[in-house]
């Protein structure tokens, strides 16, 4: 892969996954009272304000190829992250070390680097207390899961493959995290979360097949199940053909439908409808999608994991984005929503940054249509597991191109017929959701080129595929 | 960090390791942005922490921490032989590193001028500077400007006997203008996309790149690409300047040689590679003039895959890519190199920090400069688009079928440069696209660009690559298909 899509993107929805905790298994790093090492940092400044946040996690990741575990992984990691305003001013400054002295230093270099600066006039103080409603994401059971617990499973898988005679790839991967958000004005939040994920490449001659599963549950996670999936997949593939391309109708799974609409996160923001980055700049409250269209940011869906603040401590709220095809409303920081004479929405960045805020809890409506159905209804068309390497073409417009990958097969007569040779496509997102004719229910779903969310199988019509590769 | 890399080799090996090796890592950033004449990013930070990479039971293991106490790290180096162990469970044969010497050895690239010491306020005067020349142009929406350095000091130690140390500082920046218009959004940057030029070099390379006497013809070719024409379709020549080439070496050589990708240790994420082994020194790559090679050498440039040592201790190598159009070489491992049969590793396995384990990575992948002076490039091309700098790129798992759009064409007619083309687009297959390059500019026109945000790996790591290019001419190219109705 490479270059990263959207680093800043990667790095928001790494910070959501980040934002986590420990329980179940003795405590990250015993030295550290994380509520007392706030108020240390706190007491060091001599900022007009200061905000500190502080993370601890510990992550695993078993890694499996040729049927074998080829890496095996684990980290624990620290990071204060202290914000000083000075005069107007505002900077941050992030270390990984608690003596005192390095905590003299970050903040000192917090508050140095915001001396340094043009008054900000949009610069707003620091909130006090606030109140959250609570949110459950942590499981003992994902925070103590060991390296023999993941690589047991990982065997079974690979056992499973070499008796098919195929090549299993993938990870295992769980981890915790705790974190805390304080300032010198009172406000203190703290969350803990656990993150759990399985994926697999099931893999032949000339086909694959690919599964994933994400979860704060590392018991709701089935290795051999998702296995068996992309098991079936890479031997329904075998042999590809290649069709021409051209305009098909596209039965897309989850995973696919999820990476494709992921690229519409950052056009929900208020400031990138105020800076006209946006392809909802002059389009808001017209129809722009199909009326089988609506979409939630929501934090607090039973299927979506997240903290229940935002990068400036606001409380985030459930907002209605798209309502049966109309772009309804925006989400603001609170500097924006000043701006565009809005309110807050819980969805800023942590300050100081130029993009605002962003939606990073999408819920799609979806509907009752399962991928079989889907596939029973069409005449001719494609089925896809997955897609590949999207990226912005026209971001107005909002054409992306990308490729298939592990899993794309040709549907003739209601049956899906055997395996394709991968497309590339460019299709505009606004289009494609305008051309959705059936809905499968909207389920937690994750894929490798943006952040999980709860999201729809979707059949569409007159989706562009327009070159084919080689495989 | 001696002390720190000594406790870890000692409990590893006393913990029944084989083999361990270490890297300490001492990290520190800065980055700056502004968008229409505010500040917008204004941080820095520090990290530092052991990464403990172990052979125990025949298996890998790998642990991490930020606690550097003897306790923290002793705990960690047994974690990364548990581990191991638990590999141990899936293994069907044990590891086997291709041989190396052991050295002690210091290194750090040269620099002018230590970003951290020239003053925050003068860094942020420029880009706002620039930001409002941007600005001066009418028509422009967004004007953006950053900067961003990074200093990295590192310890590298291995049960085998080596200890070296070495401290590399990179320096990047750039200027974007957008145009919002109608229904299109339109931008130039310089003096390259992705935050602009990023090299290993101190803040002599901001002040080389002076970005407040560009920023003016930045904007303006943004507003000016709303009246453009579009790009036409159809099979046609092209000649795409040296950091778009930059990224198609990175995109269709550069990853399809990693050898890790080939050998399926990727094929869950990144993908796999259509360079299968028995197409070494078979496959026509490209044509007779294409010579690519992966250089980490300090003589190559001062890249960001530039270094003494790569991060498992092999001494930084050059060794020819492509040759005469000849596919001659993969970026290897100790443990790919002894898979294939090789007699030692080519030196690519990097880490983006502490935390995060080597893995192949790009170094320099760069294309040997050709004879064309640029001038006489254009002269000699009756019918083609010229295409400047990267707005999107795509390529399949194997890395067979690519597409890329560049932020601004040129219609290039009887030999000269004519009239402004938007949204120009070009798409093939790999080898069918090296092998119509027929012409490639001096070395006067050569420059080792820097892709800072290289994305592999799982977990994910984000690395910086280098790509030395100059303008090149490509025949018979597939245009238009990211737009086609």
């Amino acid at each position: 892969m490479t270059p990263a899509r959207r680093r800043k993107a990667g790095t928001i929805s790494r910070r959501a996954n980040a934002l986590s905790n420990v329980r179940g298994r003795a405590p990250l790093d015993p030295r550290l009272d994380l509520e007392a090492l706030a108020e240390r940092v706190i007491q060091l400044s001599e900022a007009d304000e200061t905000e500190v946040e502080i993370h601890i996690g510990a992550n695993a990741l078993t890694r499996f190829a040729n049927n074998t575990i080829h890496q095996n992984v684990a980290e624990q990691t620290l990071g204060i992250s202290v914000r000083a305003v000075v005069d107007g001013r505002t900077a941050r400054a992030s270390t990984n070390k608690t003596d005192d002295e390095s905590l003299r230093r970050v903040v000192a270099s917090a508050a140095q680097l915001a001396h340094n600066q043009p008054e900000n006039p949009d610069l707003l103080p620091m909130l006090g207390a606030q109140k959250y409603q609570k949110v459950a994401r942590f499981s003992g059971a994902t925070s103590a899961a060991t390296p023999t617990i993941r690589a047991r499973a990982v065997t079974k898988v690979c056992q499973m493959a070499e008796k098919t005679k195929q090549t299993a790839a993938g990870i295992f991967a769980s981890g915790s995290a705790h974190s805390i958000m304080a300032n010198s004005k009172g406000f203190f939040a703290k969350y803990e979360q656990t993150r759990a994920e399985f994926s697999v490449t099931i893999l032949e001659e000339n086909s694959s097949g690919w599964a994933k599963a994400t979860s704060f549950e590392i018991r709701e996670i089935d290795p051999e199940a998702l296995a068996e999936s992309a098991s079936a997949k890479a031997a329904g593939s075998r042999r590809p053909r290649e069709l021409d391309p051209g305009h098909y109708t596209a039965i897309l799974e989850p995973a696919a439908v999820l990476d494709l609409l992921g690229f519409l996160f950052y056009d929900f923001a208020g400031t990138a409808v105020r800076d006209k980055l946006s392809c909802f700049t002059g389009r808001m409250g017209k129809k722009l999608f199909g009326e089988n269209i609506t979409l939630w940011d929501d934090v607090y869906h039973p299927s979506q994991l997240g903290q229940s603040f935002d990068g400036e401590g606001v409380p985030r709220q459930k907002v209605l984005l798209v309502d049966r095809g109309v772009p309804k409303n925006l989400v603001y920081s609170r500097a924006s929503a000043k701006k565009m004479k809005a309110k807050p929405t819980g969805h800023g960045l942590g300050l100081p940054n130029e993009h605002g805020e962003a939606p990073i809890n999408l819920v799609w409506g979806g509907g009752d249509k399962s991928v079989g159905e889907m596939v029973a209804s069409t005449e001719r068309g494609v089925l896809v597991t997955r897609l590949w390497y999207i990226r912005e073409v026209d971001p107005y417009n909002k054409i992306l191109t990308g490729m298939t990958r592990d899993g794309t097969f040709l549907v003739e007569n209601g049956r899906v017929t055997g395996g394709i040779r991968n497309f590339r496509f460019n299709q505009s997102v606004i289009e494609m959701l305008s051309n959705v004719e059936m809905l499968g229910p909207a389920v937690r779903s994750s894929g490798e080129e943006s952040f999980d969310m709860v999201v729809p199988a979707m059949k569409v019509r007159n989706f562009h595929f327009s070159e084919v590769t080689k495989f | 960090m001696i002390d720190w890399a000594n406790w870890a080799i000692e409990t590893a090996k006393r913990r029944g390791a084989t083999y361990a090796d270490v890297r300490v890592m001492d990290i520190r950033h800065r980055d700056i942005s502004t968008k229409n004449g505010e500040v917008g990013t204004l941080s820095e930070s520090e990290s530092l922490g052991i990464g403990i990479r172990v052979i125990a039971a025949g298996a890998w293991g790998f642990s991490s921490t930020d606690r550097l106490t003897r306790e923290g790290v002793q705990t960690c180096a047994a974690e990364a032989v548990a581990i191991a162990q638990a590999s141990a469970l899936a293994k069907h044969e044990d590891v086997a590193l291709a041989p190396e010497a052991s050295y002690v050895d210091t290194w750090q690239n040269p620099f002018l001028k230590d970003p951290f010491r020239i003053p925050v306020e003068r860094q942020i005067d420029l880009l706002l500077s620039a930001d409002k020349e941007m600005r001066r142009v009418k028509g422009v929406t967004v004007a953006e400007s950053s900067m961003s350095f990074c200093r990295i000091e590192q310890l590298f130690a291995s049960s085998a006997g080596s200890a070296i140390h070495q401290i590399k500082m990179q320096s990047g920046a750039g200027i974007v203008a957008t145009a919002f218009s109608g229904n299109e959004i339109q931008k130039r940057s310089y003096p390259n996309s992705f935050g602009g030029q990023h090299v290993l070099a101190g803040y002599e390379l901001v002040e080389s790149l002076d970005l407040v006497s560009h920023a003016q013809r930045v904007a303006e070719e943004a507003v000016a690409l709303h009246s453009a024409a579009q790009c036409p379709e159809g099979q046609r020549t092209i000649i795409l300047d040296g950091s778009q080439l930059g990224l198609q070496i990175h995109e269709s050589i550069g990853h399809p040689i990693e050898l890790d990708r080939v050998l399926g240790m990727e094929a869950n994420f990144a993908g796999m590679s259509f360079l299968t082994t028995e197409k070494l020194r078979k496959l026509k790559y490209g044509s007779d003039i294409v010579n690519v090679v992966a250089d980490a050498r300090l003589e190559h440039g001062s890249g960001l895959g530039t270094f003494a040592y790569d991060d498992e201790g092999v001494p930084a190598q050059c060794t020819p890519i492509i040759t005469n159009g000849l596919f001659t070489g993969y970026l290897s491992s100790r443990e790919t190199a002894s898979a294939i049969g090789e007699k030692r590793s080519n030196g690519t396995m990097r880490c983006e920090s502490w935390n995060r384990l080597p893995m192949i990575r790009m170094t320099n992948i760069s294309i040997n400069p050709g004879t064309w002076k640029y001038d006489d490039l254009i002269a000699d091309t009756d019918d083609a688009i010229l295409m400047e700098t990267n707005r999107s790129w795509s390529i399949d798992d194997r890395r067979y079928h690519f597409q890329f759009s560049t932020e601004i064409g040129w219609e290039i007619k009887g030999g000269k440069k004519g009239r402004m083309l938007k949204n120009p687009s070009y798409s093939g297959i790999t080898t069918e696209f090296w092998n119509s390059c027929d012409a490639i500019c001096s070395r006067d026109h050569w420059t080792l660009w820097g892709t800072p945000n290289c994305g592999k790996g799982q977990p994910q790591q984000t690395m910086g690559t280098g790509h030395g290019a100059s303008p090149a001419r490509f025949r018979n190219v597939k245009l238009g298909a990211a737009f086609a109705k």
